[in-house]
């Protein structure tokens, strides 16, 4: 044995004089030192790595397939439609991979706002952690555009028309926007032009600047030092070795903790590729069981659940300012609901981070702030004439809670510094 | 820039000289990458006129053709559609379509060269989906007890009537597009062509 370990030893060594991985290894894993009281909301970051794994993944096997061509075949169906129906129907398991696929966009985002849910509620946006953030709404943003360019793929009714209600919002911007809107295009209707390019954003573009920005994501991560559910600064006390008392070695503490998280995941997710992978139809829409008909809009049509809740502010805005178009103004309601997460970490002045330590005004606003992202979500996916139990309009619903949603951080810096917050403790608590 | 003894100020100047040379380039790079997404000559070419032949289109009825990849529908409207359009002109945004979304020889009350045969490209102004036809008029339509028959976007409600003119506050900012066309003869029509041949 101990021959075998010398070669190893040997082996590392000599690695190590030209590649630091043991540096690494242990500035990442077993001497990043990580908060002891991480609770279920820390199980979110790295399955949401898992996914992106996922993700990479299936979709390489499925281009192999995967024909991104809007002519019709010898039987009058698109051939992008075909090829994915080839793959549910001929390719050796083609159908399990191309259900991983569909359902991980899904559970990508369910990933994501859980874990972006965390940061709210524990200020983990807040200084030094202003730069992880962004790099996150970074991946946030660059993961909308994936599954949009995505959605197009399977060039079905759905695809087709969101898609072209998608590309005709850029329109609505004053002078450059309907040329702007060709020149996304690349011709004067969503056609083949449009397939051929969103499916070289969708694999290759797009997912070069996520896995580059979840690195950057990741250094300033393990630059600063995780944030925790006391929201309390672990570097502030350290040990004679200068490792903070309440920090524990990421690895083997946390990948243990985590796989825990993974296996419950994949159960889950297991649940829904084999028995509804259609989600109820949120998940894969019926209508895109249909192929994209240029001359025909199906009878309702909606964006998928992740994008209900920023399509619901799109909706809201009917009225016309400064002599643009409502239609212009939807725009940028939607647009400034996505990016306004941005500049969190400024309009928060609060003196504590966590909601633990926080007064009964802020988890007010908040409670109600995430009742209301949730029925902007819900009537999003609703046609505009929709009425709750059958006679409350959901209409001016959504304007109101529109209106909410940007009022809570437009109005962040007084009430976060208002609010009469418990203090916090010196060290982390075991809660 | 400060030049003391430490720095050299003609190599500095030529390292920014350098650099904005560089950026210049570097921009000058992107420009056909960023045209190479434009339409191209083939797209630009597509888009050859149609040639329709109405004969069989009864009054009341109506027929979908692919102009551009767009839905452009050619409907036969009966007297009693012709009489109502003059009755809803308050309700409409734009009832003379001064907006100019139709050629000359089609800015008229009935947005149209022969009075009953409506031509127009069945796109919504708003986000371009294509709006269902809703003939059936009254409560039997669905929409309103009033409703004169006429067209409703899936997407976002914006309700048109028999001449493709948008109802007032809704989404859709303009009437709907009349292409350019001309007859060759009673029953045959041609679109996107309309030059006195």
């Amino acid at each position: 044995m101990s021959k075998v370990n010398a070669l190893l030893q040997g082996t590392l060594d000599w690695v190590d004089a030209r590649f630091p991985l043991t540096a690494n290894w242990k500035a990442h894993l077993s001497e990043y030192y990580a908060p002891k009281n991480f609770n279920f909301w820390y199980f979110f970051g790295s399955l949401a790595i898992l996914v992106l794994v996922i993700q990479i993944v299936t979709g390489i096997f499925l281009t192999m397939h995967f024909k991104p061509d809007a002519s019709l075949n010898a039987s009058g169906v698109p051939v992008a439609f075909a090829s994915v129906e080839y793959i549910m129907r001929d390719v050796s398991w083609g159908w399990l991979i191309r259900y991983m696929h569909s359902t991980g966009a899904s559970a990508f985002f369910i990933v994501v706002y859980l874990h972006m849910f965390r940061g709210l509620i524990y200020g983990s946006y807040r200084k030094p952690r202003e730069l992880i953030w962004l790099f996150g709404i970074g991946i946030f943003l660059c993961l909308m555009g994936e599954a949009f360019f995505g959605y197009l793929l399977p060039w079905g009714q759905m695809s087709f028309w969101g898609a072209q209600v998608i590309v005709n919002l850029f329109s609505a911007i004053p002078v450059i926007g309907p040329d702007l809107s060709i020149w996304l295009r690349g011709d004067y209707v969503v056609g083949d032009a449009t397939l051929n390019r969103f499916f070289a954003f969708h694999v290759i573009a797009m997912p070069l600047v996520l896995v580059g920005l979840v690195a950057a994501h990741i250094i300033a991560l393990h630059e600063v030092g995780s944030n925790n559910p006391d929201g309390v600064e672990i570097k502030k006390k350290k040990d004679a070795n200068g490792v903070p008392l309440d920090g524990i070695p990421f690895h083997p503490y946390y990948t243990v903790k985590d796989i825990v998280g993974v296996i419950v995941f994949l159960m889950v997710f297991s649940v829904i590729v084999f028995f509804m992978p259609e989600g109820g139809g949120y998940f894969l829409e019926y209508n895109n069981f249909d192929p994209a008909d240029p001359l025909k809009t199906p009878p309702h049509i909606a964006p998928v659940w992740y994008f209900t809740p920023y399509y619901s502010l799109l909706r809201a805005v009917t009225y016309p300012l400064l002599g643009i178009d409502a239609k212009f103004w939807g725009v940028v309601a939607m647009g400034a609901g996505v990016v306004v997460f941005a500049f969190l970490p400024w309009l928060d002045r609060s003196p504590v981070k966590s909601i633990r330590y926080r007064g009964s005004l802020t988890k007010t606003l908040l409670a109600i702030w995430i009742v209301g992202f949730f029925i902007l979500g819900f009537l999003g996916t609703k046609d505009p004439a929709y009425k709750f139990f059958g006679s409350i309009p959901g209409a001016p619903v959504a304007q109101v809670l529109s209106v909410y949603y940007f009022l809570f951080f437009l109005t962040m810096p007084i009430w976060s510094s208002l609010d009469r917050c418990q203090p916090e403790p010196d060290r982390v608590t075991m809660k | 820039m400060s030049c003391d003894d430490n720095v050299d100020c003609g190599r500095r100047r030529l390292l920014v000289a350098t650099a904005a040379a560089g950026g210049v380039a570097g921009v000058a790079a992107a420009v056909p990458f960023v045209a190479s997404m434009l339409p191209s000559e083939r797209a630009k070419a597509a888009g050859a006129p149609v040639e329709v032949d109405i004969s069989k289109l009864a009054p009341g009825q109506m027929m979908t053709v692919e102009w551009r990849g767009k839905p452009v529908w050619i409907i036969n409207r009966t007297k009693e559609m012709l009489d109502g359009l003059a009755k809803i002109a308050d309700q409409l945004a734009d009832p003379k379509s001064d907006k100019t979304m139709q050629p000359d020889y089609a800015k008229n009350d009935t947005r149209s060269i022969k009075p009953e045969i409506l031509v127009a490209v069945g796109i919504c102004t708003h986000l371009g989906c294509s709006p269902t036809d809703k003939f059936k008029t009254g409560a039997e339509s669905g929409i309103d007890p009033n409703w004169p028959g006429g067209f409703i976007c899936p997407c976002h409600g914006s309700t048109f009537d028999l001449a493709g003119r948008v109802y007032k506050s809704k989404p859709a900012p303009d009437n709907l597009e009349i292409p350019p066309h001309m007859y060759l003869g009673d029953a045959k029509l041609i679109i996107g062509e309309d030059k006195k041949a």
